[in-house]
C-alpha cells in the first residue's frame, strides 16, 4: 500500500508545532499501524531527519502508552482497539492519513505525538486505591463476592489509562477514566469502606488538573478501546452526591 | 577474589524463612526515616517493593522509563498467578509448588529460594484481594482457579486474560498511595544509565531524563534493580518494545555477577512471524492450552497443501491429525512445560509438518472445547485473547484453529543474588525478572508474577533491613563525591561517542541482525559450532555498530534513537555472554537445549554430575573473556530425577 501521511511535528513543549506531509510506499496490509510508522522513521533517519516521536510499548493494547489521534479519531478507524493493534488493512491504498497527538489542556504535548498524561497519575494518587498496607490482611476467600459484582468491577478495572476518553471529549472531561476506578473499588466490599472519601478526593484532583465537565455526549464510551461504560459515570455521580450529602464531614 | 555465599539459613526447608525472619536484623522506626532506598523499575517487583519500603518508614526514590509507573511491562502478563491455596481441594501444598517449580526448572534452581516463594504465594493473593484486584470468581462468590503447564493441580488465579494488568494496577495503587504520602518520590521517564559504587557499596545511580536529555545523579543507602528481563536481545520477543537489559548490564560491568545468562524461555504459543517489518511478537496466553489442542497434519502432503493455501485445517479429518503433545506426553498432554512444548513444535516444523504459509506454525484448536462447553463458555474464558488474535491475524479462532509458534518470552538468567536478594555488590539488590533466583533453567507459567510480587511485597522488605541495619549511622549521601563525577563522566563520554559516530545504518538494522544471530544460534536449539560462530559474529557486529550506527539529533531533548542505541549497545555485549554461557554448559536442561546432548527420543539430557551449578560470570572488559564462578546447587529436600511428563 502507498499512503500520504500528515503528521503533527513539534520539537518540544515550548515550540510551535505544525503538520508535515510524508509519503510511504509498499506497506504490507499485515503490518500494524505503528510498524508503518517504524518504516517511515527508518526512512527519516536515513535522510538525516528526526524520526517522529510517539509513545508506545506493549503493542498489544494493554499498557495504554500509545495515544494517536488518527483521521479525527483517537486510536484510529476501528472500535474497541488501541492504535497499536490496528493493522494497515483497515486503511485504503492511496489514501491520506492524518496523525495528531491527544489534544487537551490537561495533556500538554511534549514532543510530536507524545503528550504528558501525568494528570491521570495524580488523580489516582489522590485516592484511587484501597489504603491497605502490605501484610496483615485476611484470607482471600474470607469475603465471598457476588460473581456479577466482581465481573462488573473487572469491566471497570480494564481501563488502560490511555486518555482516549479525554482526547475525544469536546469538553476534555476525564469522567470516564475517574469513574472507572471509582466504580471498580465501590463495587467491591473491600473498597466500600473509604468509598466516599475516595470519590471526593479524586474528583477534587480531577477538577484541579483542568479537565472539563461532563455533558453526557457519550463520545468517551464510543471511543474507549476497552469499552468502559458510561454507567460508571452515573455510578460515580451517585457516589459523589451521596458523599456530599452524607454526614461524613472530611477535610480534603 | 569473589566469594559466593548464598546465605541460606539453617534448618529444614519449611522452617528456613521463619527462622530467618525470627533472627534477622531489623531497623527501628526512628532510624528508618533516616535511610533512603533507590528502586529502579515500577513493574510488579519494583512497585511492590517501593510501596512496602515506604509503608515501613523508609524514604524511597523510584525510577521508570515510562510516562507512568502503570505502564511497566508487567502490565502485559495475561494468564495468571500461582498460589498454593488449595481452594479446589486437589492436593496442592507449599511442597508441591516447590517441587513443581524445581522440577519445572530442570533442577537448576536454588531450593531454599523456591520454597520461600511457594510459602509466601498465598500472602500475595490475600494482599491483592485486599487491594481490590478483581480476580475471577465462581457463582458461589469464591475465587476461581485454572491450571497451567507443568502442574497437575489447578492453582492459578486470574483476572480474565489481564492478570498482569490487574496485579500491576494493585501495586500501582499501593505505590500511588505512598507517593501521595510524600515518602516515595517517583521519577518517570528517567532511565538509569549507570550504577555508582562508593567504597565497594552501591550508593547511587546516574540517570538520563528522556524528555530533556538531562543527566542526573541520585544517591541512597541501597539500590534495588527491578528492571525486568532482557528477552529483547533477540529483537523479536513477546516483551514490550522498551524492555531492555541495560540496567543489569551496567551493574554487571560495575562488578555484579551475571547468573545463567543463557537460560531464556521460549514460549510455545505466540502468533507466528509474518514479515521482516515486524516489531514484536504477540503472546497467546498459556491458559489457552487448558482447552485448546495442539496439532499438525499427520501427512506431509497435507502440510504442504496447507502451506500453499490449497487446503484448510478444518478439511483435515480427525484421523489425519497428529496431536503430538498428547501422543508424546500422555500424562501432561497439552499442558507440558513451555520448553518441552516449544521444542516439540520446532521438531514437527523442522520435519516438514508445519502449517501456515511459512511452514513455521502449528495449530491450537478449540473445536472440541467449543463442542464440549459451548461457544459462550469459551468466549467467557478467552474472549479477549480471541479478539486480539482476530485483530492481528484477520482469522476467526472460533471457526478455524489458531496458528501459533514459539517465541522468546522470558529470561530466567539475571543478576546473581543470595537468599536476601542481594547481589555480590553490598547494597545492590535485584528483584523480579532482573534476578536469576527462582526458576532454574525453565520457568513454569504463572510464576513470574508470583515471584515479582513475592520479592517486592514479602521478601525484600525483610531482607533489605539486614543490610540497612548496619547503615543507620551513615548520613545521607551527597552526589558530589568523586565516584559520582567519574560515573557521570563515563556516561557522558559514551553518549557523546554514540552520537558522534554518524554512520550509515539505523539502530534497528543492528538490533535485527543481532536478533537473527541469537535466534539461529542461541535460540531453541544450540550446538557448539553454532555458538562459537555466534560469538564471532556478535563481536563483528558490535564493531560495525560502533563504527557505523546512525543516530540523528543531539544529546539534548527527546531522542528515541539515542535511547535505543544505548540499549542496543548493551545487547551487543550481553548476547555474547549468553552464547558463552550456552557454550560452557555442555548439557541440555530446561530452556537450554544443546543438540549434542539429547536422549534418543529427543528429550533434554542433563549432566548433573558436572553442571549442577549456577554459572556466574564476572566482567573483565568488553573484549576480554569473563570469569566463571560456580555456585554449586545442593538438593537436600528433593530427589533429582529426569523430568518426565509422559506418565
Ligand atoms: C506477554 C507476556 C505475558 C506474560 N504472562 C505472564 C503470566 O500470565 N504469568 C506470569 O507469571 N508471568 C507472565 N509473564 C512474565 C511476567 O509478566 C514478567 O516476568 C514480570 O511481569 C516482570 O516484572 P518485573 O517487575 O520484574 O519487571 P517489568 O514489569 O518488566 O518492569 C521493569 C521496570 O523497569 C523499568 N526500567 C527498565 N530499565 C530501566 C532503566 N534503565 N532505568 C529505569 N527504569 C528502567 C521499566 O520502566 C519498568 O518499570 C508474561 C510476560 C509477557 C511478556
Ligand atoms: S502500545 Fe501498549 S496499548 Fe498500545
Amino acid at each position: 500500500m502507498d499512503l500520504t501521511l500528515k503528521i503533527w511535528r513539534q520539537k518540544d513543549s515550548k515550540s510551535k508545532g505544525g503538520f508535515k506531509t510524508y509519503h510511504v510506499k509498499d506497506i504490507s496490509p499485515d503490518a500494524s499501524f505503528l510498524e508503518m510508522l517504524d518504516i517511515l522513521n527508518e526512512e527519516l533517519i536515513h535522510k538525516g531527519e528526526m524520526p517522529v516521536n510517539f509513545d508506545n510499548d506493549c503493542r498489544e493494547g494493554i499498557c495504554g502508552a500509545c495515544s494517536l489521534y488518527v483521521n479525527g479519531r483517537p486510536h484510529g478507524p476501528d472500535s474497541a482497539i488501541t492504535i497499536c493493534q490496528v493493522h494497515m488493512r483497515k486503511f485504503k491504498d492511496g489514501s491520506t492519513v492524518t496523525i495528531e497527538p491527544w489534544r487537551s489542556r490537561a495533556f500538554p504535548v511534549i514532543s510530536d505525538l507524545m503528550v504528558d498524561r501525568s494528570a491521570f497519575d495524580r488523580i489516582i494518587q489522590a485516592g484511587g486505591y484501597i489504603s491497605v498496607s502490605t501484610g496483615g490482611v485476611p484470607d482471600a476467600n474470607e469475603i465471598p463476592i457476588n460473581k456479577m459484582k466482581a465481573d462488573e468491577a473487572m469491566d471497570a478495572a480494564a481501563c488502560i489509562g490511555c486518555g482516549a476518553c479525554v482526547a475525544t471529549c469536546k469538553n476534555a472531561s476525564a469522567m470516564l477514566f475517574v469513574s472507572a476506578k471509582v466504580s471498580q473499588l465501590a463495587l467491591l466490599p473491600q473498597g466500600q469502606i473509604e468509598a466516599k472519601r475516595r470519590v471526593q478526593k479524586m474528583v477534587k484532583q480531577m477538577d484541579y488538573e483542568g479537565f472539563g465537565n461532563c455533558t453526557n455526549t457519550g463520545a468517551c464510551e464510543a471511543e474507549c478501546p476497552k469499552e468502559i461504560k458510561l454507567t460508571n459515570i452515573a455510578r460515580m455521580n451517585r457516589e459523589f452526591i451521596g458523599a456530599k450529602l452524607g454526614a461524613q464531614k472530611m477535610k480534603l | 577474589m569473589i566469594k559466593l555465599d548464598a546465605k541460606i539459613p539453617e534448618g529444614p526447608i519449611a522452617e528456613k524463612w521463619t527462622n530467618y525472619k525470627a533472627t534477622q536484623k531489623l531497623v527501628n522506626p526512628a532510624n528508618k526515616r533516616k535511610l533512603e532506598i533507590i528502586v529502579v523499575g515500577t513493574g510488579l517487583a519494583g512497585a511492590a517493593a517501593a510501596a512496602s519500603f515506604s509503608e515501613l518508614g523508609f524514604r524511597v526514590k523510584i525510577f521508570g522509563i515510562h510516562d507512568s509507573p502503570r505502564r511497566a511491562h508487567s502490565i502485559a502478563a495475561q494468564g495468571g498467578i500461582n498460589a498454593t491455596k488449595n481452594y479446589p481441594n486437589d492436593g496442592d501444598s507449599d511442597y508441591r509448588l516447590f517441587y513443581d517449580t524445581v522440577k519445572g526448572g530442570d533442577y537448576r534452581a536454588r531450593e531454599a529460594n523456591v520454597y520461600r516463594l511457594a510459602e509466601v504465594s498465598n500472602n500475595i493473593i490475600d494482599q491483592c484481594v485486599a487491594q481490590g484486584v478483581p480476580f475471577a470468581r465462581e457463582y458461589s462468590g469464591y475465587l476461581a482457579n485454572r491450571s497451567f503447564g507443568g502442574a497437575l493441580v489447578s492453582r492459578t488465579f486470574y483476572a480474565r486474560g489481564q492478570t498482569g494488568q490487574q496485579l500491576l494496577l494493585g501495586a500501582y495503587g499501593a505505590l500511588s498511595k505512598e507517593i501521595h504520602s510524600g515518602k516515595v518520590t517517583m521519577f518517570t521517564r528517567e532511565e538509569m544509565l549507570d550504577l555508582v559504587i562508593v567504597d565497594g557499596r552501591a550508593r547511587g545511580i546516574i540517570t538520563r531524563h528522556l524528555i530533556t536529555g538531562e543527566i542526573r545523579r541520585h544517591a541512597a543507602h541501597a539500590v534495588v534493580l527491578a528492571t525486568g528481563g532482557y528477552g529483547n536481545v533477540f529483537f523479536l520477543s513477546t516483551n514490550a518494545m522498551n524492555s531492555n537489559g541495560s540496567a543489569v548490564w551496567r551493574a554487571y560491568k560495575r562488578g555484579a555477577l551475571f547468573a545463567n545468562p543463557c537460560f531464556v524461555q521460549i514460549h510455545p504459543t505466540c502468533i507466528p512471524v509474518h514479515g521482516d517489518y515486524q516489531s514484536k511478537l504477540t503472546l497467546m496466553s498459556e491458559s489457552l492450552r487448558n482447552d485448546g489442542r495442539i496439532w499438525v497434519p499427520k501427512k506431509k502432503e497435507d502440510a504442504q497443501k496447507i502451506q500453499r493455501g490449497e487446503l484448510k485445517p478444518t478439511e483435515i479429518p480427525e484421523e489425519d491429525r497428529d496431536y503430538y503433545l498428547e501422543r508424546r506426553y500422555p500424562a501432561f498432554g497439552n499442558l507440558v512445560p513451555r520448553d518441552v512444548a516449544s521444542r516439540a513444535a520446532k521438531e514437527r516444523c523442522d520435519a516438514g509438518y508445519g502449517v501456515g504459509n511459512t511452514g513455521l506454525a502449528v495449530y491450537l484448536d478449540f473445536a472440541d472445547a467449543i463442542k464440549r462447553l459451548g461457544r459462550d463458555a469459551i468466549e467467557a474464558r478467552y474472549g479477549n485473547l480471541f479478539q486480539m488474535y482476530e485483530k492481528i491475524v484477520d482469522d476467526n479462532p472460533y471457526e478455524t484453529p489458531m496458528m501459533i509458534y514459539p517465541a522468546i518470552h522470558y529470561t530466567m538468567g539475571g543478576l546473581w543474588v543470595d537468599y536476601e536478594l542481594q547481589t555480590n555488590i553490598p547494597g545492590l539488590f535485584a528483584a523480579g525478572e532482573a534476578n536469576f533466583s527462582d526458576h532454574g533453567a525453565n520457568r513454569l507459567g504463572a510464576s513470574a508474577l508470583m515471584q515479582g510480587l513475592s520479592d517486592g511485597y514479602f521478601v525484600l522488605p525483610y531482607t533489605i533491613q539486614s543490610y540497612l541495619a548496619d547503615q543507620i549511622t551513615v548520613p545521607d549521601f551527597k552526589t558530589d563525591l568523586p565516584e559520582f563525577d567519574e560515573a557521570e563522566k563515563r556516561v557522558n563520554d559514551e553518549l557523546k561517542k554514540l552520537i558522534g559516530i554518524k554512520g550509515s545504518q539505523t539502530v534497528d538494522h543492528f538490533h535485527k541482525k543481532l536478533g537473527h544471530i541469537m535466534w539461529d544460534h542461541v535460540g531453541m536449539a544450540r550446538r557448539k559450532e553454532g555458538l562459537e560462530e555466534a560469538i564471532k559474529m556478535i563481536k563483528e557486529l558490535r564493531e560495525e555498530f560502533w563504527k557505523d550506527v546512525k543516530i540523528p539529533g543531539d544529546l539534548s531533548g527527546k531522542n528515541t534513537e539515542l535511547e535505543k542505541a544505548w540499549r542496543c549497545a548493551d545487547f551487543l555485549e550481553l548476547g555474547e555472554l549468553m552464547a558463552r554461557d550456552a557454550l560452557m554448559r555442555n548439557e541440555s536442561c530446561g530452556g537450554h537445549f544443546r543438540e549434542e546432548y539429547q536422549t534418543e527420543e529427543g528429550e533434554a539430557l542433563r549432566d548433573d554430575k558436572n553442571f549442577t551449578f549456577v554459572a556466574n560470570w564476572e566482567f573483565k572488559g568488553v573484549d576480554k573473556e569473563p570469569e566463571l564462578h560456580k555456585e554449586p546447587l545442593k538438593y537436600e529436600f528433593i530427589e533429582v530425577k529426569t523430568r518426565n511428563y509422559k506418565e
